[in-house]
């Protein structure tokens, strides 16, 4: 047992950053590593390995999702697997010349929805290759792979496709 | 056990000033403001009212979980009952039409909705991250994770589709802009031009910084009572007509092209061509619409609905939006605010606070200053509260809030009637 009228907590000479004394404003910092499962999902990211996109198609009523989902948003049947094509047309695209902190860093880039033939929805991807100016809907788009896999969906970006 | 179900009515509401940054006073003391003046309007008190729904979008920026049971303690309502709703940017929204379900149900008799967002606590960049995790984080934020960017996309395929030009988006700046000229609560009065919009810093092609809504600090507060409560505590309280939801899928790339959910004043055939929403229209929006036109008995939007406070995040969701609303037919939208449609003295005046553009979107609390702002202008009290009436729309009787959030994935629209 311990009873101690004289202890103290430990003291340290780090400090604390003051952006102002009034009102107190202090910095707090936070960050965190997650454990991110792709789940359900995790085909589409490894097949990007091989050079493949992969969509899902309803088992019931065949509907075909360019963006994976493992169950249809339309009649909510089971979903399979099937492989998209390499080549599509942008359906919109916008230039971000501002961004999320975490992709400030890599602006202005091109964002854009891809529509593939034969496909009842779309996939959202980065493009490179084109000036801004130059970026039209209905352009032919092709898709290329990064070499070094991060397991990131931009693991695939479309680049102008020959006309 | 029966619930017995009940009319709504708003009996008064409180905002106080959004600004980027309002160090000086927290969360709760915000909340405590817009209570506070809500309840001194109508010489009410913390007895008089049986619980709270709070409304907040993210955690995140302050990081503070629970912040709901705080604003609801902090304003002296403990032990009553009280919830929190999240729904992104459609939060306040949201928020207002649970406060109206307790009342409705007959739970309570009276119940404070309190919303707010403190986004000053991180930085611009880093707030803008925050708001994009409510995006896909397997398909979309990884991409580049950019609600302006997804907006971005919508408003070239609607200029694609129907013809809108970056002049119509600015004219929507303009117009909410100089409002807010009038409103003492709004963050960002400003007279502009067409070229000042135009030239202000591109964030994402089309949206400039001013066809873009900013982050704020700020609450809003509405208070609702069933008949008896509503007329003892003031002679002209506002009726709740009806509340109409609506939703769609998180990510862009999911919606479907199908067809165009009619208005009862609209034809199949007004749309033969169109594939529907794609990513060009909010089907929430419209569904939403169509659930509160139907329960309110409107048949003929703009020649029935008096008075609009709409979700403007980007002056192209307010275009988009008066065609969701049935203001005008898809497509026409950038001619309704080009003919001056919404001005105030406007056909049906759209955003006549500001909107978000202007007023600010303090997340949680923009719904409900939303519902502030057309409770004002049914009580034909602007001028009271805004020491100002350039804003009131003269004979305003039918007024509608729309409240939305991600890319139209949630939206909440309320029908509200002037008693008086």
């Amino acid at each position: 047992m311990t009873i101690d009228p004289n202890a103290k907590m430990p003291e340290s000479l780090e400090g604390t950053q003051v952006y102002s004394v009034d009102p107190l404003i202090v910095r707090s910092h936070y960050e965190i590593d997650y454990l991110h499962s792709y789940a359900q999902d995790s085909e589409f990211f490894r097949a990007l390995g091989q050079k493949k996109i992969m969509g899902s198609k309803c088992k019931k009523c065949g509907y075909k999702y360019a963006t994976p989902r493992a169950h249809c948003m339309q009649c909510g049947s089971e979903t399979e697997w099937f492989q998209l094509p390499n080549e599509g047309k942008v359906h919109t695209y916008t230039t971000c010349y501002f961004g999320s902190e975490e992709f400030l860093k890599e602006t202005p880039f091109h964002l854009i929805m891809v529509e593939f033939e034969g496909v009842d929805s779309l996939f959202m991807a980065r493009m490179v290759g084109v000036s801004a100016e130059d970026l039209k809907i209905g352009m032919k788009v092709k898709a290329r792979f990064r070499r070094n896999q991060k397991f990131s969906p931009t693991d695939v970006y479309f680049v102008p496709d020959k006309e | 056990m029966k619930f017995k179900g009940q009319d709504v009515y708003m009996v008064t509401g409180g905002v106080t000033k959004f600004a980027k940054a309002n160090t000086r006073k927290d969360f709760r003391y915000l909340v405590k403001e817009a209570f506070d003046y809500a309840l001194n309007d109508v010489n009410m008190s913390i007895a008089d009212i049986d619980g709270s729904v709070t409304a907040y979008f993210s955690d995140h920026f302050q990081r503070q979980a629970m912040a709901g049971i705080m604003a609801h303690e902090y304003v002296g309502l403990s032990p009553k009952p009280s919830k929190r709703i999240e729904a992104g940017g459609s939060t306040g929204g949201m928020g207002f039409q649970t406060g109206i379900e307790e009342v409705a149900s007959g739970r309570l008799d009276s119940c404070a909705v309190m919303g707010f967002e403190t986004m000053s606590h991180v930085e611009t960049w880093k707030g803008n991250e925050f708001i994009a995790l409510a995006s896909d984080m397997n398909f979309d934020y990884p991409v580049g994770g950019f609600y302006t960017g997804y907006y971005a996309m919508m408003a070239v395929r609607h200029m694609h589709e129907f013809g809108t030009t970056v002049e119509q988006l600015a004219k929507v700046s303009i117009k909410n802009h100089g409002n807010a000229i009038h409103n003492p609560y709004s963050q960002s009065p400003m007279k502009l031009t067409v070229e000042d919009v135009r030239n202000s810093p591109m964030v994402s092609y089309p949206l400039t910084r001013l066809d873009s809504c900013t982050m704020s600090d700020g609450a809003a507060v509405a208070i609702l009572a069933n008949e008896k409560k509503a007329f003892e505590m003031c002679d002209n309280p506002v009726l709740i007509k009806s509340v109409g939801g609506g939703t769609d899928a998180m990510r862009l790339s999911d919606r479907p092209f199908g067809k165009v959910p009619l208005l009862p004043n609209e034809k199949e055939s007004d749309y033969r061509n169109l594939k529907y929403p794609g990513v060009h229209s909010f089907r929430a929006g419209r569904v939403a619409a169509i659930e509160a036109y139907q329960a309110a008995g409107i048949t003929d939007p703009l020649e029935e609905i008096d008075v609009v406070e709409l979700h403007d995040s980007f002056t192209s969701s307010e275009i988009q939006t008066y065609e969701d609303l049935g203001l005008c037919r898809y497509g026409e939208g950038g001619h309704y605010v080009e003919e001056g449609k919404a001005d105030v003295h406007g056909k049906v005046p759209v955003n006549t606070s500001g909107g978000l553009l202007a007023s600010g979107h303090a997340i949680g609390a923009s719904g409900i200053m939303q519902a502030v702002f057309t409770f004002w202008q049914l009580q034909h009290s602007i001028k009271k509260h805004l020491k100002d009436d350039a804003l009131q729309v003269p004979n305003a009787k039918t007024g509608l809030t729309h409240c939305h959030a991600g890319t139209g994935t949630y939206v909440a629209v309320t029908i509200m009637e002037a008693t008086k």
